[in-house]
């Protein structure tokens, strides 16, 4: 351990930790100040998510979403490179999956229109950050602002696509017709015997999304292109130095962000809604930059910060039912301060910590 | 991994204190958007109120902040025995489905969709017909010739609005040329009044003198620009017409307020029933105002046309096209 830095366990255990307590201790002052029970409200949050079968089912629905869109935001951040288009990149990758459920739903049972259906999300997900990344890294436009300008545009062509194209025709709503037995994912207690999540739409996606931690991780520290993504990424004129093609990695690693956030599709599409509809993605996209931030961009973090707002997500909506006074927009709220505290604020307990660790550890030294 | 669950609700059983019991009180639901959106939901939320202060009883709302919140809340209601549970908005109709098929004992209502289920009424609302009186008053009150329509997300039930208002127009005089934009893609669409009010003086720059909007809260920047040129709008959902007295041509109202009072009030004399209700001019549930505010826009002529397209309507004798039926607008 060099001076000025922390022990790992305290760098990716502890502070996250602390700032979520923090987040929480000032989310306490909130409710307090609107004369409701701090306690209680935690205790409510905690049960809605964890405490019962379908809240627990209902966690694990929304963390597979983090999941997806945090490794998206993660492998992109590994390059050096803001990719804030997930939101989009997501939004097109249900078109990928709706197309392949809807060819083959009727015809071959899920786990053939299974692979195609991600094959399908990825490639829509890529393709969609295909065009940020290529402007990116021949013209120099920053990928932050052409993402965000894609996320109107993703929203401008499915609207386009699910009113005048692919809606049923008749219908009010702008969606697909509904997926048969062949475009649906089974759910994780069908699959597991003696499981029961009740109504929750958790499915074999999250079993996905662990899958492609496990496979960013390989790609990231056990390749050669993440050796690469990573040098250009600390570095990137000692990358170019080293003969690493920076157009190459800026979009190769711009398509993998972008494949992952389209998967998201395969959880919401293929898993629970069985259909493609307007607006399904509601900002999954930008909570997995949290996801992410929170996460330290390493899959395990991405994982357990997934989890988190999973929780939140749901406890959220449980405490919203349970206390009337804590309206969803208090939910935002405490939202937005685990955001502020893990993410904006990530370094604020830093420096007190390295104190605190450095007289812990300076008896330990001197007797040398 | 089931016993861990089981322990991990047995923990938070002990935790949690007692949930509140089964109350026949009323619940509603309401559509993403929030209670307090100034149009669709704040209606609702009207009716409901009304409820309350005509009967004294009282009842539980719940917000949800995306489609996937609904069928948890419609669960929730259902297990403690409220009824009937009302969901407002299309959005919610899978899970009001799932939820009738999940618990049969219980009696469901959706608002601007038809969900089919021996537990569930389904209201919904012939939007086009007053769209249409819309569209026969501004083409009667235009100078121009020139009308225009603003609405919100480029979505099937905008458009519908959008087709009656123009058939409405074409019924006064095939001249009246009408403009219309959408104000985007994203449901930010109906929260923008800044894009509101940039649209509205576009379509007066071109030549409109009387603007609907049909756009919830972006709505709001559309009055306040016609107003400000001096032109007139033309209000949707809720009585508008004080917002800018003088300068409101007339509010198109949709009465989902009546939707959700008549719900609560059947399960309260015993009456309510499921089944489907489609609300137009005739039974009230499309209507427009006159009040102080603009009882001097409206001319003893344009009064008559009006209340005589409401009965042909209503009779039968004039037909508004509805574009969910037909696919595309025939204008």
């Amino acid at each position: 351990m060099r001076a000025g830095q922390l022990p790992r366990w305290a760098d990716y255990g502890l502070m996250p930790a602390i700032n979520v307590v923090a987040a929480f201790l000032v989310s306490g002052l909130v409710v307090l100040l609107i004369g409701e029970n701090p306690v209680e409200a935690v205790r409510i949050l905690v049960w809605g998510a964890l405490g019962w079968n379908e809240g627990i089912g209902f966690t694990l629905f929304y963390a597979t979403n983090f999941i997806f869109t945090g490794l998206a935001v993660a492998v992109a951040f590994h390059a050096g490179l803001f990719n804030i288009g997930g939101e989009g990149q997501a939004y097109l990758g249900g078109l990928g999956v709706a197309l392949a459920c809807l060819a083959l739903d009727r015809f071959v049972p899920w786990w053939v229109t299974l692979p195609v259906a991600v094959a399908g999300a990825a490639a829509a997900g890529a393709l969609w950050a295909l065009v940020p990344a290529y402007l990116q890294a021949k013209r120099g436009s920053h990928v932050v602002i052409t993402t965000i300008m894609f996320n109107f545009i993703a929203a401008s062509l499915m609207v386009y696509l699910l009113v005048n194209v692919m809606a049923k025709t008749g219908s009010m709503q702008p969606e697909t017709r509904t997926f048969e037995a062949g475009g649906r994912l089974p759910l994780l207690q069908t699959i597991l015997p003696g499981v029961d999540f009740g109504s929750a739409p958790v499915n074999l996606s999250f079993v996905l999304a662990l899958l492609s931690c496990l496979l960013v991780w390989v790609l990231i520290w056990r390749t050669r292109l993440g050796y690469e993504i990573r040098t250009f990424g600390a570095s990137p004129g000692a990358a170019v130095y080293a003969g690493i093609s920076p157009v190459r990695i800026t979009i190769v690693t711009m398509l993998i962000s972008g494949g992952l956030a389209g998967m998201m599709a395969i959880n919401e599409i293929m898993g629970s809604q069985h259909r493609l509809l307007i607006e399904f993605v509601s900002g999954y996209g930008f909570v997995g930059i949290a996801v992410a931030l929170m996460g330290r961009a390493h899959p395990v973090g991405i994982i357990l910060a997934a989890i988190l707002f999973g929780i939140l997500y749901q406890g959220g909506a449980e405490l919203a039912f349970e206390m009337p006074a804590i309206t969803r927009d208090m939910i935002v709220v405490i939202q937005g301060l685990v955001i502020l505290f893990a993410g904006a604020l990530e370094h604020m307990f830093r420096p007190l910590l390295l104190r605190l660790f450095g007289i812990l550890a300076a008896p330990a030294s001197k007797p040398a | 991994m089931n016993t861990l669950l089981r322990a991990a609700s047995l923990v938070a059983a002990l935790l949690v204190p007692g949930l509140t019991p089964a109350l026949a009180e009323p619940a509603l639901v309401y559509s993403v958007g929030g209670k307090f959106d100034g149009s669709f939901n704040e209606a609702a939320y009207r009716g409901a109120e009304a409820f309350r202060e005509k009967t004294g009883e009282s009842y539980r709302d719940f917000e949800i902040a995306r489609d996937a919140e609904s069928l948890p809340a419609l669960r929730n209601f259902a297990n403690r025995g409220y009824a009937p549970i009302v969901a407002i908005g299309f959005n919610q109709a899978s899970a009001v489905g799932a939820a009738a098929k999940a618990f049969p004992e219980a009696r469901f209502s959706i608002v601007d969709m038809v969900v089919t289920a021996p537990n569930v009424r389904s209201v919904t609302f012939r939007e086009q017909e007053g769209a249409y009186i819309a569209g026969l008053l501004a083409a009667m009150a235009t100078k121009t010739g020139t009308i225009g329509f603003v609405g919100g997300m480029d979505i099937p039930l905008i458009r519908r609005f959008l087709c009656g208002y123009r058939q409405g127009a074409a019924s006064v005089s095939e001249d009246v040329r009408v403009l219309f934009n959408m104000a985007g893609d994203t449901p930010a669409a109906f929260a923008d009044p800044a894009r509101g009010a940039e649209l509205a003086r576009s379509q007066i720059a071109r030549g409109a003198d009387v603007i609907i909007q049909a756009a919830g809260g972006t709505g709001i920047g559309v009055l306040q620009a016609v107003a400000d040129a001096g032109k007139l709008g033309i209000g949707t959902d809720s009585n508008q017409n004080g917002l800018h007295p003088g300068k409101v041509l007339t509010s198109i109202r949709k009465r989902v307020d009546a939707a959700v009072l008549d719900n609560f009030l059947d399960e309260l004399s015993g009456e309510w029933t499921p089944g489907v209700h489609v609300l137009g001019l005739k039974e009230g549930g499309m209507d427009w105002v006159i009040d102080a505010n603009n009882r001097e826009l409206i001319t003893a002529d344009m009064e008559a046309a009006a209340r005589r397209a409401e009965e042909d309507i209503a009779a039968g004798r004039a037909v508004v096209r509805d574009i969910a039926q037909d696919g595309t607008c025939p204008l």
